[in-house]
């Protein structure tokens, strides 16, 4: 009986506690607000909307955009 | 302390986000590529009215009249570049996800909590946008309404996401009256329905020429569910094994070895 209280099975998932939202809000801000940045150079900049003339950008994400399911052109 | 598990956890992230990423440009370069190929041959062969260079700024010129980017450059450098920026991005962003979901979701460890995630992840972010606006070669679509399709698909994934978080805070709300299985049946039926709604009310699009191979369209199509499917399942594996040895760093490296898992 002692046995089986300390010996954990393998069917035990390890629960970590949830992290306090206090502690994540910061960092989900500002580094969601930057990758949200990146994915709109991959995605869309130089096709609908451009912040930078010309169309290098474009040009060089060309393939991905087409592959990941951004509309190009 | 909670904010520097956070800060590992978004590096770790990122990081899963860039070896996953390398393993959906590798799925890119040999099954997607040719298919561009294919497709931008088409285009060449009747260079009327599809300009390949950029939305109205030069609509005259086509691309092969003046390559801003050549085709070798923008079949490896480039879309490795897309590729990799956008697999970090998501690791980001999939990693932060993670810090709300992880022992909030149900009784799941890291790495189950990380795979769940990512397979969520991977239909609302791609799979649900693109059964409505299917992804599309070069020679589909018309230059002038690009504005009108790229606002109709961030649209699309945008609300996908925001229909999935809420179908899951009402499974968490559902759970203690129904019980944990029915609760997530409810939500993804709610889910469901809502994607179901979207999908009747937004506008069609169909830019397909008449004359577009159907196979390439298909394989084309299909070879972009791959790229993503590698990148969110990649992403989901890499993520959840590095935030189990970040998390619970004891019980990771008796298991290979086959020994019992640590205790909790």
């Amino acid at each position: 009986m002692a046995q089986h209280v300390a010996q954990p099975t393998a069917t035990d998932p390890f629960v970590p506690a949830a992290l306090p939202l206090k502690a994540i809000a910061p960092w989900a801000v500002f580094f969601g607000i930057l990758m949200l940045i990146l994915l709109y150079f991959v995605g869309a900049e130089q096709g609908a909307t451009s912040v930078f003339s010309g169309t290098g950008v474009h040009e060089w994400v060309h393939d991905a955009r087409h592959l990941l399911g951004f509309p190009c052109h | 302390m909670n904010s520097a598990t956070v800060r590992n956890l978004l590096v770790r992230g990122m990081l899963a986000g860039l070896a996953a990423g390398v393993l959906a440009l590798v799925v890119a370069y040999f099954l997607g590529e040719p298919n561009v190929d294919s497709a931008i041959g088409l285009e060449e062969a009747h260079t009327h009215t599809h300009t390949h260079g950029d939305a109205g700024a030069d609509a005259g010129g086509g691309h092969d009249e003046e390559e801003v980017v050549s085709r070798s450059l923008q079949s490896t450098a480039g879309l490795a570049t897309g590729i990799l920026v956008y697999g970090v991005a998501f690791g980001g962003i999939a990693a932060l996800a993670f810090c709300f979901a992880l022992g909030r979701i149900g009784r799941f460890g890291p790495r189950a909590t990380a795979l769940l995630l990512s397979g969520c992840a991977l239909l609302a972010v791609y799979v649900v946008p693109y059964l409505k606006y299917p992804v599309n070669p070069p020679a589909v679509g018309d230059p002038d309404t690009i504005g009108k399709r790229t606002t109709l698909y961030f649209l699309m994934m945008v609300l996908s996401v925001l229909l999935a978080i809420a179908a899951t805070l009402l499974g968490k709300r559902l759970a203690p009256t129904l019980g944990t299985w029915y609760a997530t049946v409810a939500a993804v039926a709610a889910f469901a329905v809502a994607v179901g709604l979207a999908y009747a009310f937004l506008p069609v699009i169909n830019e397909v020429p008449d004359d577009f191979p159907a196979t390439l369209l298909w394989r084309f199509r299909l070879s972009a569910l791959a790229i993503q499917t590698v990148l969110w399942g990649g992403l989901g594996l890499f993520l959840g094994e590095l935030a189990e040895r970040l998390l619970n760093p004891k019980a990771v490296p008796s298991e290979p070895g086959g020994a019992v898992p640590a205790a909790r």
